[in-house]
């Protein structure tokens, strides 16, 4: 054929189809979302130290194990309360000159999606510890330590944050680690992560390939020996929702975070302290050193079966014995708190 | 046999494992994407155990023959102490009639020979004991312009230490994954590193590798000079520049915000798309000079490698449609087209040149190669967005993406097809030749490489696999498997070829061996272990869980890199045996060059 024996017919033709479907494929569609997309109106613009923060985050390339992306598929729940939508990006918008436009969404999931960490981990002092060495605070962890954001000195000016280390992680450091401003930058970054609501009115894009949907017919079988609560797992909740300050074995960290074994709070046969700290957080041994710890369950809208599990759990384990809670107390004493806001509300 | 025994308890330990997880194998092992991938898994176990039988099978035979002589001289001895007169006789005429040998000159005579037409060449004496079967030599080939095998080592040589460079950073981050305290360093941290491993081997090995290789390709089936070694040169400073630069700026924390392999900010990828540019001209240009009345099937998948490459960069760096979403349709495109159409079309093109000229035989079809050179084209630009399915580009995008790769099956099997046919005939020669074995394990891996990643886009498996190791070990198998093995064929083809120096074939062998059996180690267990992570991910177990799940899997990964890691030093060491390597004095030349200076001296006076 001609075509092949006439260089510039054939590498002009190859070009041009190509051209073509690269601007269906890409050109087009991207120009589009451009255009299309704005920001939500619950969204907020990034105060300086969030901006600082993210260009930390993006100098310590850790896109490359963190996403920043909610997919419409079921197993993505555990990372925010809705499939992430155009608008969620649209505020974000070349860097500078040199660098381009920082959305990270990522493509490997080696660690946690971070698109909504500053709701489900809303402690400055757990961020901190666990960038200068994460597996203070998780032990399994196997993300790189950040001691390059910290500084070591005699003695703390007033202002600066100090991080209660375990001693087993200072490595010999005698002196004060204090956070520099790179780090609360980044924190800060991090605690402004958060998925916004969408407006009233705007239809919530649902979860695909839920498996709940599917699992009625295989559960008959599997589940025979767990028919009680198959659904709510105390060790697992446990795990995701609290094990990263208290810890696996119930002891939390001297300095920072408290022990849940032999609790005051935990072996208290009334549940109320345990569920109002869980569910508003709780500021009263910070004298004491420890950090303020955050409304977790609210944060990470805990039903009140899933706090339940998540008490019993604590209750009877690490030598803990004390009295199991019902859902219904639970419920109650959480509906408790409903009217009362309601009732300050009000005032 | 090790390595059986090996797989053998990989295999196994994977299904102790799924056999703990018996409600979640009912949704992933019946899932059409995972069964295709476990088949071509299958495909290339299949042939290491056939290559595996091939070596047992021989020592089976030593053994045997072993055996047999010890019964022989039993047998004589004991026949000995028989022999009566009579029974000796007969022996004695039996031995005589045994033993008449021919003459060895009953059908030449007693003349010498004397090769009057000049039809022998080569003439292979073997002198030494011999450890290794010999494998056939290079040939030779008419002389080919010195600066241009200058330009071309140079470029082999830049590619070849970046190689072992970049892979070195690639092994030092495998073992972050098991020991993650091993330094504190920023410069060294995993975020930094990781993309220094990734454009250093791309940039930096593949694509200099491809460019020096391309030089010799495009001129030899334009049978024609290349238009300028000039240009060439700048091309090579320039990529080299920018990787050297990239690396650096990497590490220091300057990134391009985070976009797969446009991590390098644009001033430095600059660099690199100027070296693109001038190499297309030059490729262009000798082209157009070209002596041939057709242009052959390698210089289209070369030069449309080249300009589509530039038309990516510029998609991926210009700021026009780089905000919001539209970042992320750019990044689909821009990474998926960089391995699809960068490495992938130009490796066709050398493998198109060089798989033929090996064997000694015309490519099967040309019109198979026409078929996957237009249908690549037409699908492969679609798929980029399949990196993003289930996100928030639009739900048709991630469709076409889809469908693209489901098209990529056609050009995938044409292209396998016919290399495959192009072997047919000739399989007996890969155990006597040590540059095919690399041709088909890289044609083995195209077929099984290429088709993963169409499974991998099927919504159903992606469910599983995205953002797991499966991924990581996707891009090994086919930049390592394919692209880096098809590298290395070409270079022990045509580097013989420009310095008439042979590497030494039991490295060359130790090579092939280690990287092929690391890289197995290396992907099959981050396939097992990427599949169980995302069930574990569905399940909705704790996320700490699928970190400490893939523990065992991660050491195996280093344990493989490890060994991929020191194939690599052993190549580096090959091509310098290739290119600097004290050549033994050939009696021959050597005459032939004492008589070339002889007249000399007497024209002279």
């Amino acid at each position: 054929m001609e075509i092949y024996n006439n260089h510039k017919r054939l590498f002009g033709a190859a070009i041009i189809l190509f051209i073509v479907l690269t601007m269906f494929a890409a050109i087009l569609p991207a120009l589009n979302e451009e255009k299309n997309s704005s920001p939500l109106p619950g969204s907020k613009a990034p105060t300086a130290d969030e901006t600082a923060g993210k260009g930390i985050f993006i100098r310590e390339g850790c896109i490359a194990c963190h996403t920043q992306q909610v997919r419409n598929v079921d197993m993505d729940k555990m990372w925010g309360s809705r499939p992430g939508i155009a608008a969620d990006y649209a505020r974000i918008k070349r860097i500078d000159i040199w660098r381009n436009t920082a959305m990270l969404m990522g493509s490997e999931r080696t660690g946690p999606d971070l698109t909504n960490i500053g709701v489900r981990q809303s402690s400055q002092d757990w961020h901190l510890l666990h960038l200068y060495n994460p597996r203070s605070v998780v032990e399994q962890s196997i993300m790189p330590a950040y001691s390059w954001l910290f500084e070591v000195k005699d003695y703390a000016f007033p202002g600066d944050v100090v991080l209660h280390v375990p001693d087993e992680y200072r490595k010999g450091i005698t002196g004060q680690i204090v956070a520099t401003k790179e780090a609360l930058q980044l924190v800060a970054y991090l605690k402004s992560l958060k998925q916004v609501s969408l407006p009233d009115g705007k239809p919530t894009p649902i979860f695909l390939y839920d498996k709940n949907s599917k699992e009625a017919g295989t559960k008959k079988t599997s589940a025979a020996s767990k028919v009680s609560e198959p659904q709510f797992d105390g060790a697992a909740l446990y795990a995701t929702n609290c094990q990263s300050c208290h810890q696996g074995n119930g002891e939390g960290l001297a300095g920072a975070f408290p022990p849940l074994k032999g609790s005051k709070v935990v072996l208290d046969d009334n549940p109320e302290v345990q569920i109002t700290i869980i569910m508003k957080g709780y500021n009263g041994r910070v004298s004491e050193g420890y950090g303020v710890m955050t409304p977790v369950g609210t944060n990470n809208n805990l039903k009140p079966e899933e706090v339940a599990a998540i008490i019993n759990h604590e209750r009877s384990n690490w030598g803990n014995n004390s009295k199991q809670v019902t859902v219904d107390e639970v419920k109650k004493i959480i509906t408790g708190f409903k009217t009362d806001n309601s009732k300050t509300a009000k005032k | 046999m090790k390595k059986v025994a090996v797989l053998v308890i990989l295999a196994l330990r994977g299904s102790q494992l799924f056999a703990q997880t018996p409600a979640a194998s009912d949704n992933a092992w019946t899932n059409p994407g995972v069964m295709i991938t476990i088949s071509l898994i299958l495909i290339i176990l299949v042939i290491a155990v056939y290559l595996v039988a091939l070596k047992v099978n021989n020592l089976v035979k030593t053994v045997r023959e072993r055996r047999i002589r010890r019964e022989a001289k039993y047998l004589a001895k004991s026949l000995q102490d028989l022999s009566t007169g009579e029974v000796r006789e007969e022996l004695i005429k039996r031995k005589q009639a045994l033993d008449f040998k021919l003459s060895n000159t009953e059908l030449s005579g007693e003349n010498a020979p004397d090769d009057k037409k000049g039809l022998l060449h080569n003439v292979a004496e073997v002198n030494t004991p011999r450890f290794i079967a010999t494998k056939k030599k290079a040939v030779k080939r008419p002389d080919i312009d010195p600066k241009l095998t200058k330009l071309i080592l140079w470029y082999l040589g830049s590619a070849t230490f970046w190689l072992v460079l970049g892979t070195s950073v690639g092994e030092y981050l495998g073992i972050k994954f098991v020991a993650p305290d091993v330094d504190h360093v920023s410069w060294l941290s995993f975020g930094r590193l990781r993309p220094v491993h990734t454009n250093m081997v791309f940039w930096g090995w593949s694509s200099l590798a491809m460019i020096g290789l391309g030089y010799y390709v495009v001129s030899t089936v334009s049978n024609t000079v290349v238009a300028s070694l000039k240009w060439g040169w700048y091309a090579l400073y320039l990529i080299n520049a920018s990787v050297i630069l990239g690396s650096i700026s990497l590490m220091a924390g300057i990134n391009n915000a985070g976009g797969e392999y446009r991590e390098y900010i644009w001033p430095i990828m600059l660099l690199f798309a100027i070296g693109l540019v001038i190499t297309l001209i030059n490729y262009l240009q000798t082209i157009a000079r070209r002596k041939t009345k057709e242009i052959y099937i390698s210089n289209w998948y070369i030069v449309a490698a080249v300009m589509f490459t530039i038309v990516i960069a510029l998609v991926g760096y210009l700021p026009f449609w780089q905000n919001g979403l539209g970042e992320t349709i750019a990044q689909g495109y821009y990474m998926h087209q960089g391995v699809g159409m960068w490495f992938m079309l130009f490796n066709l093109g050398l493998i198109y040149y060089f798989l033929p000229q090996q064997l000694n035989t015309p490519i099967y079809s040309y019109s198979l190669g026409i078929l996957a050179f237009w249908t690549q084209i037409l699908f492969y630009t679609l798929i980029g967005t399949h990196h993003f399915i289930f996100s928030a580009i639009p739900w048709w995008l991630q469709t076409v993406a889809i469908i693209g790769s489901m098209g990529m099956l056609i050009p995938v099997f044409a292209g396998t097809t016919n290399f495959l046919m192009t072997f047919r005939g000739n399989f007996h020669r890969i155990g006597s030749s040590y540059t095919l074995p690399f041709y088909l394990v890289g044609i083995i891996f195209y077929f099984t490489g290429s088709s993963q990643g169409t499974a991998e886009a099927f919504r159903s498996a992606n469910l599983y696999w995205h953002f797991t190791d499966f991924t990581v070990a996707h891009s090994h198998l086919t930049m390592y498997g394919i692209i880096a093995f098809m590298l290395w064929a070409s270079i022990y083809t045509l580097v013989p070829r420009l310095t008439g120096k042979e590497p030494r074939q039991s490295l060359v062998g130790a090579h092939f061996w280690m990287a092929l059996i690391g890289l197995l180690f290396y992907t099959i267990p981050l396939m097992i272990g990427g599949t169980l992570k995302g069930i574990s991910w569905q399940e909705g177990k704790p996320f700490i869980d699928s970190v400490v799940l893939m523990a065992p899997y991660w050491l195996w990964r280093a344990i493989g890199g490890s060994l991929m890691w020191a194939s690599h030093l052993i190549f580096a060491y090959n091509l310098y045996y290739m290119i600097v390597s004290k050549e033994e004095t050939d009696l021959q030349k050597a005459v032939f060059e004492e008589l070339n200076k002889l007249p000399a001296n007497t024209s002279k006076q």
